[in-house]
């Protein structure tokens, strides 16, 4: 009966829309990440990888992402890593 | 030797010192030698809740400074045998009290009492590190709200840093017809957001105002948020006991509505 008014206001029941707000919210405060400190991560992963590719340091992007089932439930580190050139040794 | 346990939230007015007062009552009811501490220093309020704010000569701070002896600041309960009060002290600054003090002072009380409950303060700063410092254990309250359970995702976190390990979660304010219409998270979706073992559900019970005007803790009181609370002193003292179901009071149509979801 309650699905029934449910289906037919057609409007998300107001606990589903606290816990997935939730889940948005605490990614990021559970990944504790400051602007800082992504830059830093940033920096050393230019530095890194500079050694064996060029890469296009303007298109380099990385972000802390929501979970999924692929990361086991936690937040991940992904990077968007533009690659002008692989160096050859 | 007992234990030390800390009631602990993060958000403010979710009812931490309610909980203490009504657990450590709980736990007195079971027999069990209590100490009580309200960590909360500035913002004294357990002894209110408990009724015993006439009787205050010494508090925590006093003890701690050395001004008094541990046992002349214990406030003795006169209705629960074995129930004692630390109180905090109202006019002292915060910072009046250290980590390692609390600590001594946790360990002191350990030796003569089966469980001492500290009530920590709001917030995250130093007031919750003293609160946390001699505790054995850790409980977290929360609420259905996504403020007051975000803040409990944090202090779980901070917890865990601090080496207390598998806090457990009392979800407090829980008002079932709420719940029911999909209009407040349950304690399935709370659990699964937070991923802690729950210890108990306290539902949103007016009883819990008038005898808090009262200063009797309601734990002794026949209520479902009494009977909440007894169960969860006895989870906390070991005991396994089943969780209250709300439904229990429902009428003819409530019963009609679950058989016909269950035959769906």
């Amino acid at each position: 009966m309650f699905d029934l008014l449910k289906f037919l206001s057609r409007q998300e029941s107001s606990k589903n829309v606290a816990k997935e707000r939730l889940r948005l919210v605490l990614v990021h405060d559970r990944a504790n990440c400051s602007p800082e400190l992504l830059d830093l991560i940033k920096e050393d992963l230019i530095t890194a990888l500079s050694k064996h590719i060029e890469i296009d340091q303007d298109g380099f992007d990385i972000q802390i992402t929501k979970t999924d089932a692929s990361t086991n439930g936690l937040p991940a580190l992904v990077a968007n890593i533009p690659i002008r050139s692989m160096k050859r040794s | 030797m007992g234990e030390c346990i800390v009631i602990t939230s993060g958000k403010g007015g979710v009812g931490k010192t309610t909980t203490t007062a009504n657990i450590g009552a709980g736990l007195s009811l079971r027999g069990k030698k209590v100490a009580v501490i309200d960590a909360d220093i500035g913002l004294r309020n357990l002894d209110v809740v408990l009724g015993l704010e006439n009787r205050i000569v010494y508090d925590l701070v006093d003890v701690v400074s050395g001004n008094c002896k541990t046992r002349q600041a214990l406030i003795k309960d006169k209705r629960f045998e074995n129930l004692y009060l630390l109180p905090a002290a109202q006019t002292k600054d915060k910072d009046a009290v250290s980590q390692a003090q609390m600590k001594v002072l946790c360990e002191e009380l350990k030796q003569e009492f089966d469980y001492v409950l500290v009530d920590c303060p709001a917030g995250i700063e130093q007031g919750f590190k003293n609160a946390i410092a001699g505790a054995d254990r850790a409980v977290v309250v929360t609420t259905p709200e996504v403020s007051a359970v975000r803040d409990a995702d944090r202090i779980i976190g901070l917890l865990e840093a601090a080496e207390l390990r598998n806090p457990k979660l009392i979800v407090n304010r829980v008002r079932h017809d709420m719940v029911k219409r999909g209009d407040m998270m349950n304690i399935e979706d709370i659990t699964d957001i937070l991923a802690i073992e729950i210890i108990g559900v306290v539902p949103d019970d007016e009883k819990i105002i008038i005898s808090t005007n009262r200063g009797e803790p309601a734990v002794a009181t026949q209520s479902l948020s009494g009977q909440a609370f007894r169960n969860i002193s006895a989870r906390i003292d070991g005991e396994e006991v089943a969780f209250i179901n709300f439904d229990q009071n429902n009428g003819i149509f409530d019963k009609l509505i679950k058989l016909f979801n269950f035959s769906k």
